[in-house]
């Protein structure tokens, strides 16, 4: 009587912890979209932030710590046709943000850190960078393709997303955002 | 006596001498193809012998380089997850939330072989048994008075 009710009571644990298992996979791997939702809703979400190894290797660093500037957080890697071609943009954009004490601020990713530093040095990016070894920020950010843009407000608050090459709008938009008071 | 000590002090030198070597045939040596079934192309998601895609090729570079370096497959895997982080590994680290690719396997079979274990014995004492039953008619008396006659004449 009592095997009676173990065997299928066990099978059902068993299962209902197999298909958990499996919808935590799904979870962990798929990108979310929230950002975008809110983004388009007209809502501002706290942009997300981690410690991240600086990629010229002084230490570490986050996004928490551009609090009170305007940040263009940049996730781009060497291998990345797109990420080559914005580079120039990118810095160019660095210079005037920075006249506004904003940054740009560049997130390798699936990318070796020889790789990162050689590209940086070939473009002369002289903006921040960091790494996010095993990509969870990136995952945050909902990132699944490179390159990716984010607006970061003074507050630390998200304004815009460029999922893709940064358009000359997403640019302008950014700096009209650091030159505001 | 002296020249058993002198034969065994010379083969433990033998010994000593052979064991590095001995040491340094056993070290996996690290090969390009190995190393490249053992790791995923982080960006396309599969095995990186499989991908070739630009990240891939930058992948593949660095594994050739460190294994020009002579690295072993262990050091290589090593600076791949301090590069790429976990997810570069076809195999998960067995901690953590990893751990359920071992475990998980385990206890199915576990549990599979428990569900049998309970279910063949019930089997053959139910339904199994009786399906299994000679469904011949059974034999006549004047039958089985020959079958009798003709067994006792083989004894």
């Amino acid at each position: 009587m009592v095997r009676r009710k173990v065997v299928p009571g066990v099978s059902l644990l068993l299962a209902v912890a197999v298909i958990g298992l499996l919808a935590y996979g799904l979870s962990a791997h798929s990108a979310s979209r929230t950002l975008d939702e809110d983004i388009h809703n007209g809502l501002h979400p706290l942009a997300p932030a981690r410690m991240l190894p600086v990629l010229d290797g002084s230490g570490n660093s986050s996004l928490a710590a551009y609090l009170g500037r305007v940040v263009l957080l940049n996730f781009w890697a060497s291998w990345c046709a797109p990420c080559q071609a914005e580079a120039p943009l990118l810095e160019r954009a660095q210079h005037v943000l920075a006249a506004h004490s904003g940054t740009v601020l560049g997130v390798t990713y699936q990318d070796a850190t020889p790789d990162s530093r050689s590209f940086a040095r070939q473009f002369g990016l002289t903006y921040p960078q960091l790494r996010d070894v095993g990509g969870h920020l990136a995952q945050a950010y909902g990132t699944i393709a490179l390159p990716e843009s984010f607006l970061v407000d003074r507050s630390g608050h998200l304004r815009a997303i460029s999922r893709g090459e940064v358009s000359t709008a997403f640019l302008a938009n950014a700096e009209a955002l650091a030159a505001s008071p | 006596v002296r020249r058993a000590g002198a034969l065994l002090s010379a083969l433990i030198v033998l010994a000593a001498l052979c064991a590095p070597a001995a040491a340094l045939a056993q070290a996996p040596r690290a090969s390009l193809p190995d190393i490249e079934r053992q790791v995923m192309c982080t960006v396309c998601g599969v095995p990186l012998d499989l991908a070739d895609s630009p990240e891939a090729q930058r992948e593949k570079a660095l594994i050739a380089g460190l294994i020009a370096r002579g690295e072993d497959a262990t050091q290589i895997k090593r600076v791949l997850v301090a590069q790429y982080g976990t997810a570069v590994l076809a195999l998960p680290p067995s901690h953590g939330v990893n751990l359920a690719v071992y475990i998980v396997p385990a206890a199915v079979v576990a549990a599979v072989a428990a569900a049998l274990a309970v279910a063949l014995p019930r089997w053959r004492r139910g339904g199994g048994s009786r399906a299994l039953a000679p469904t011949a008619p059974a034999l006549s008396a004047q039958d089985a008075a020959r079958l009798d006659e003709d067994l006792q004449r083989f004894e």
